[in-house]
């Protein structure tokens, strides 16, 4: 691990404004369908009516006479791609497709919005217009998509989530953990499946020059991106370039790379145009994937004091036909709570669906919230506080691995978190409170997020010029999470320069670097290239003066240099950066980073910690639930910004209260379609939903995860958010809700 | 509050049927006359981002579900996505691209980057044009107020409370 | 969307003219349902007259107490107009509480009489629907039905008028003005919006190109005394799952005078006669408000997603009668809690 410098002060973790803030507000930031190109055509995606059975046939006569039409493809003529390559996290920084299966390679219907044609056309209108004349005929079979439909053929996968997690996670003996127990509580949890659906639908703009493809794209990963297309193409990664400056949110549906990209890549080659592929927002529901619907159900067992026995936590979802996927929700469940026995169980059924994806705290939101609950109603069955019932299987190792936290905070997290939302002295009986038709109860639960392992070195490069100015590169798209902000903080610490002369440049896959920013890991992964990068320049330019007979620092010991604004100083001798290089006649320095994560056995648990306390008040009357304040206390080892992580986690926030009240999405028995396609009807919170949200960063050292000590905020804050908002409904109300959304029938 | 009125088209031109093809249409877009030729299907959102390449508006739904294409038409806040650019001719379009004066940023947008009030900064034209509409409306009185005014505009950062303190902040400088 | 030819009207008879006499012409005003469905491919005029230059805009109390809206006065507007707000509260709040701010300033008056229905498989063009293609069928009777009506259904479509302010211009027997092919009309505007029944494609009485001119609210001096509930799953910018727009005038603890209708409920605005004849001269009591809604519910006919909404609208019912009666409470959402952190 290297040494930090200590004796400038920090640009870490101040709270800069967002670097990107200005292009931002001036509508001058360009996303990837916004790049303006000459001679654009537009793709738009044509997809299945049907959930099951197969394209009979496809009448593309009227819509190939529309003026404007360029091309019109499906199954039949669309080419096949060079290799489907597997599912495997684009974290890992390999080819990353959303699932194995790529459309238009035959004409079977596995899911609704399968895509079953691709029109082309001069204008966007043209080709909109010219997909709705397609005459599509289909023979239907009778779709799976329900978890009722798919209940009895279920089983249970060897592995899940992209061959990384197991189906099956057991310690000790459960049965037995449950046989000890003095007290049991035992609940099934469903889920409506969620949409991600970021404001900016996902696009791409594709540009071929010869035999080498330009593409502007929306997503968590350039490379990712440019590796996928690779390999479906079968075109080397050398005559690929991707670029994603902007990105309009992803939440998890741009993490993979999903069929659009390739798409437009093979339209845009198809008419020797460059091509603009946005998704429409209805297709965003079919294209990108989703959190599965899906049912859980825990057992808690513990003792009269408190302690738990046992946890058996089981899941039952829909997977596509072609891969074992669902979002590990047991994970957490098993490593958090200091308990003998534990059995986790995936089960799966092949659905007419595509294959679910990451979306927000993938698992966690989910498993956090039926463990969360069950604990709330453990700790009402003991008449035990729910914060001291955790405090009394708090762990200080993994409780799976029996390995020590990196770090942990948790206990702080409880403590300042409660403090600060005003929990103690709470009645804990439920419904004794109300204001007018008002009934209000508070709630909490704990939040946990894993930190990603990571497969691969992480890279960056950093230039000073002579000029005193600096750019630092490496290829992350920011996608809303600050990174670029936060990595221009990152450099100019590493560098010691002010951050007004260091500029981050990211976005491209001509800059280093290889994996997507998933899993909350980006920030991690990429500070700790970045500062790889950074002092090695820096280094190299100490080293470089103190061997300069010229220098004033000349014969000085580098470690006694330090260097601030780009002066370096040992003792009363010192030399700006600039002047250096001037002497030199140099024009610019160089220096590239790199850092090569813990390895995968390291003895150490990692995961990052929090604890979310809400207050509702429920109109027990007309069944409605307004969420009035929230807190949430974070341990995410150290924080970059203080301002945007505070954003991000707040964020993180009310989507755990959007989990919890609004967001919903099922899909039709007998149709196989997804029945709410449109923000109208897919309810996500509005500005009036959101209460303020009082965040608390507690900031813990770790010196195991990556060289800054950093473990992420994308994620941890909407994990536990749900409970604690459920546990407050309970409280106010007395009523035990187990599924998710709440909504005003179950309350009535 | 001014109501809409009638466009200043010149007379002979209000009886022509025009399109299905494209037709020339003048609009007024930021305080400057742009010539386009577009079908009268085009809404004014695509004219903007497509034809003019004003980009600012974005395109979240197209549907009138998001806000995020949410401009000012005669000064007032509307929906690009559901109106046919045809329509516009004769009134007077703002976009976020025309509310910085000589690059010199407007409050709103100044507050909304010391307020963080977004993160991935896809609504946030359409947030910043609906707020500076919501204080000229005299709807940004309290907190109360901001948030049933600007439910109209989704944030899936949900950076909801941040918009609140940029609109408050901006509100007590404009 | 589907090419369109585009005509800007400059006069009310020429407008009329225009689109009466071609069967694929539509009026375009606010363009919020138009433009969208249009997009869809749920609405597929081949020429679209823009009426949004005509002479329609003003709002204007009359000498008697009751308010003249032009149909192309924007729903903001109708909102923030003064007399409105004085004489017709539950007015300016069905529109407040309608769509967002700028969907409000787009919208008209009469565009929003016309709007069409929220039914997910009536907007999309590959479901059958009876509404958008008759004979097809009704998806949501066996589908997805949780925002669906329970009042005035059929077997052909069961799909909720969505409106909000329809609602309380109908508890306010608002009159419809029309000018058409055939000269002028009125409607009452329990007239204007009809029951699926068999033909749910037919949604009101106008004739092809008769065009809505104007909106009148009669004097209703207990108008004054007057809310309109939403009840909605998110805080704002949702369709009612339940609405009720309700005036009361109580003299000596005796009901004197009510007017009611519910929104979110029905395939029409739902004029509650049933609540309201049997609330008249009623006592100020909540077992009586309970009665009155049950009453007015008792026709229901729920989906089993939908069920949930027989009781809603009872209590929603009772609610806004608890409120005009004796004013506690406000019906509006709760503040922000007590003990905030700093």
């Amino acid at each position: 691990m290297t040494t930090m410098p200590t004796t400038t002060p920090s640009a870490i973790g101040q709270p800069l404004d967002r670097v990107d803030g200005r292009p931002k507000v001036t509508g001058s930031a360009h996303y990837s369908a916004e790049i303006p190109l000459p001679d654009m055509a537009y793709a738009y995606v044509v997809g299945s009516r049907i959930a099951a059975g197969r394209v009979s046939g496809i009448d593309a006569s009227a819509a190939t006479a529309e003026e404007g039409v360029l091309a019109v493809l499906t199954h039949e003529n669309l080419p096949r791609i060079a290799e489907q390559p597997p599912l495997v996290p684009s974290l890992a920084g390999t080819a990353a497709p959303g699932q194995t299966y790529f459309p238009m390679q035959d004409d079977i219907v596995h899911y609704a919005g399968q895509q079953i044609a691709l029109v082309v056309a001069d204008t966007w209108e043209r080709a909109q217009h010219a997909a709705h004349l397609l005459r599509v005929s289909y023979e239907e079979t009778a779709p799976v998509t329900t978890l009722d439909q798919g209940r009895d053929r279920a089983y249970v996968p060897e592995r899940i989530f992209g061959g990384w997690i197991p189906g099956r996670i057991e310690r000790g003996d459960v049965e037995a953990g449950l046989r000890d127990a003095d007290v049991r509580v035992e609940g099934t949890y469903t889920y409506a499946a969620n949409h991600h659906n970021p404001i900016e639908p996902s696009s791409t703009t594709a540009l071929w020059d010869g035999d080498t493809l330009l593409l502007y794209d929306s997503t968590q990963g350039v490379n990712a991106t440019q590796m996928t297309v690779s390999r479906l193409l079968g075109v080397p990664m050398q005559r690929i370039r991707v670029i994603g400056h902007y990105a309009g949110g992803s939440f998890g549906c741009k993490a993979m790379i999903h069929a659009h990209p390739t798409l437009a890549a093979m339209a845009a080659r198809e008419v020797g145009r460059p091509v603009k592929l946005a998704l429409t927002r209805e297709q965003m529901f079919t294209s990108v994937g989703h959190r599965e619907e899906q049912e859980q159900h825990v057992t808690l067992g513990a003792t009269r004091e408190g302690r738990l026995t046992a946890i058996r936590h089981h899941k039952l979802s829909p997977t596509s036909p072609f891969d074992d996927w669902a979002e590990p929700s047991l994970g957490t469940s098993s490593q958090i709570y200091a308990c003998p026995h534990y059995e986790g169980v995936y089960r799966l059924f092949r659905a007419n669906t595509m294959t679910p994806t990451f979306m927000r705290a993938p698992g966690e939101a989910s498993g956090m919230h039926a463990l969360e609950c069950a604990m709330d109603e453990l700790a009402h069955e003991l008449g035990v506080d729910p914060v001291e019932l955790r405090l009394r299987n708090h762990t200080d190792v993994d409780a799976m691995s029996g390995f020590p936290w990196s770090s942990s905070g948790l206990r702080e997290c409880y403590e300042r978190g409660a403090r600060r939302f005003g929990w103690s002295g709470r009645d804990p009986r439920p419904a004794m409170r109300r204001e007018g038709d008002w009934l209000i109860g508070t709630g909490m639960a704990t939040a946990t997020y894993p930190v990603a392992p990571l497969a691969n070195p992480q890279r960056a490069r950093a230039r000073l010029y002579a000029d005193g100015t600096a750019v630092v590169q490496a290829a992350t798209p920011d996608f809303g999470t600050g990174v670029a902000t936060v990595m221009t903080q990152v450099a100019a610490d590493g560098l010691g320069m002010s951050v007004e002369r260091c500029r981050f440049e990211n976005g491209d896959t001509d800059l280093p670097n290889i994996a997507a920013a998933v899993g909350s890991a980006g920030a991690g992964m990429i500070s700790a290239a970045v500062h790889s990068a950074a002092t090695a320049l820096r280094g190299q330019l100490v080293n470089k003066a103190v061997a300069d007979a010229g220098s004033p620092l000349h014969g000085a010991d580098p470690v006694d240099v330090v260097v601030r604004d780009g002066v370096m100083t040992a003792g009363t001798a010192s030399e700006a950066y600039t002047d250096l290089l001037r002497r030199n006649v140099q024009p610019d320095a160089e220096a590239l980073g790199q850092w090569n994560p813990p390895a995968h056995d390291i003895p150490y648990g990692m995961m990052t910690f929090g604890a979310q306390f809400a207050e509702v008040a429920v109109d027990a009357e007309l069944g409605l639930v307004r969420v009035r304040r929230m807190t949430g206390a974070f341990a995410p080892g150290r924080v970059l910004n203080a301002k945007t992580a505070r954003s991000q986690l707040m964020g993180g926030m009310l989507w755990g209260l959007g989990q919890a009240l609004l967001e919903a999405n099922h899909m039709a028995p007998d149709t196989g379609r997804w029945a709410n396609s449109s923000l109208a009807e897919y309810l996500v919170a509005v500005n009036a939903d959101a209460p303020d949200v009082d965040v608390e960063l507690i900031e813990v050292e770790d010196d195991i995860v990556n060289p800054l000590g950093v473990k992420g905020v994308g994620e941890i804050g909407q994990v536990g958010v749900a409970a604690a908002i459920a546990n407050a409904v309970h409280h106010a109300t007395g009523r035990r809700v187990r599924k998710l959304p709440i909504t005003i029938e179950d309350l009535l | 509050m001014p109501v809409r009125g009638p466009a200043l088209t010149e007379q002979d031109a209000a009886l022509l049927e025009q399109g299905p093809g494209p037709v020339r249409v003048g609009l007024s877009v930021n305080g400057a006359k742009r010539t386009l030729d577009i079908e009268p299907r085009v809404s004014l959102l695509d004219a903007l981002r497509e034809h003019l390449h004003l980009t600012g508006a974005k395109k979240g739904c197209d549907q009138g579900t998001c806000g995020a294409c949410t401009v000012w038409v005669d000064g007032r806040r509307a929906l690009a996505c559901l109106t046919l650019a045809l329509t516009c001719e004769g009134h007077e379009i703002t976009t976020v691209e025309g509310l910085s004066e000589d690059g010199e940023l407007h409050e709103m947008q100044r507050a909304f980057i010391a307020e963080d009030a977004f993160q991935c900064g896809y609504c946030t034209p359409g947030q910043i044009m609906s707020a500076v509409a919501l204080v000229q409306e005299g709807h940004a009185g309290d907190d109360d107020e901001i948030k049933e005014w600007m439910s109209g505009n989704i944030c899936r950062c949900a950076a909801y409370p941040h918009i609140r303190a940029a609109i408050r902040a901006a509100r007590d400088r404009m | 969307m589907r090419p369109i030819t585009y005509l800007r009207a400059t006069d009310t008879a020429s407008a009329v003219t225009a689109v009466s006499t071609d069967p694929t012409s539509d009026f375009l005003a606010g363009g919020t349902t138009e433009v969208d469905l249009l997009r869809q491919n749920v609405l597929n005029p081949r020429r679209l007259v823009d009426i949004n230059d005509l002479p329609l805009t003003d709002v204007e109390g009359t000498p008697a107490g009751g308010v003249r809206i032009g149909a192309l006065a924007r729903m903001s507007d109708v909102a923030a107009d003064p007399v409105v707000r004085e004489r017709f509260p539950l007015i300016a709040q069905a529109l407040e509480l309608g769509a967002s701010a700028q969907l409000r300033n787009m919208a008209s008056m009469g565009g929003n009489l016309l709007q069409r229905v929220r039914c997910s498989y009536f907007r999309d063009a590959e479901s059958p629907c009876n509404k958008r293609e008759p004979g097809t069928g009704c998806s949501a009777v066996e589908g997805f039905s949780r925002g669906h009506a329970v009042l005035g259904t059929s077997e052909h479509c069961i799909a909720t008028h969505p409106s909000d302010v329809a609602v309380a211009l109908v508890a306010l027997d608002a009159q419809v003005r029309t000018t058409g092919p055939h000269g002028e009309r009125t409607y009452a505007i329990d007239d204007f919006f009809l029951l699926p029944g068999d033909s749910p494609h037919r949604e009101h009485p106008l004739e092809h190109g008769e065009l809505i001119t104007g909106i009148e609210v009669p004097a209703t001096p207990v108008a004054r005394h007057s809310h309109y509930l939403k009840v909605r799953d998110r805080a704002s910018y949702e369709f009612a799952l339940v609405s009720v727009a309700a005036a009361l005038s109580v003299v000596d603890g005796v009901i004197a005078d009510v007017r009611m209708a519910l929104g979110g409920v029905a395939t029409k605005p739902w004029r509650a006669r049933r609540a309201e004849d049997f609330l008249i001269g009623a006592r100020v009591q909540r077992d009586d408000f309970a009665m009155a809604a049950r009453v007015e519910m008792a026709d229901a006919r729920p989906t089993p997603m939908n069920a949930f909404k027989v009781e809603l609208a009872q209590r929603a019912i009772v609610r806004v009668l608890d409120l005009l009666s004796d004013g506690t409470g406000d019906g509006s959402e709760p503040g922000p809690g007590a003990g905030s952190p700093s």
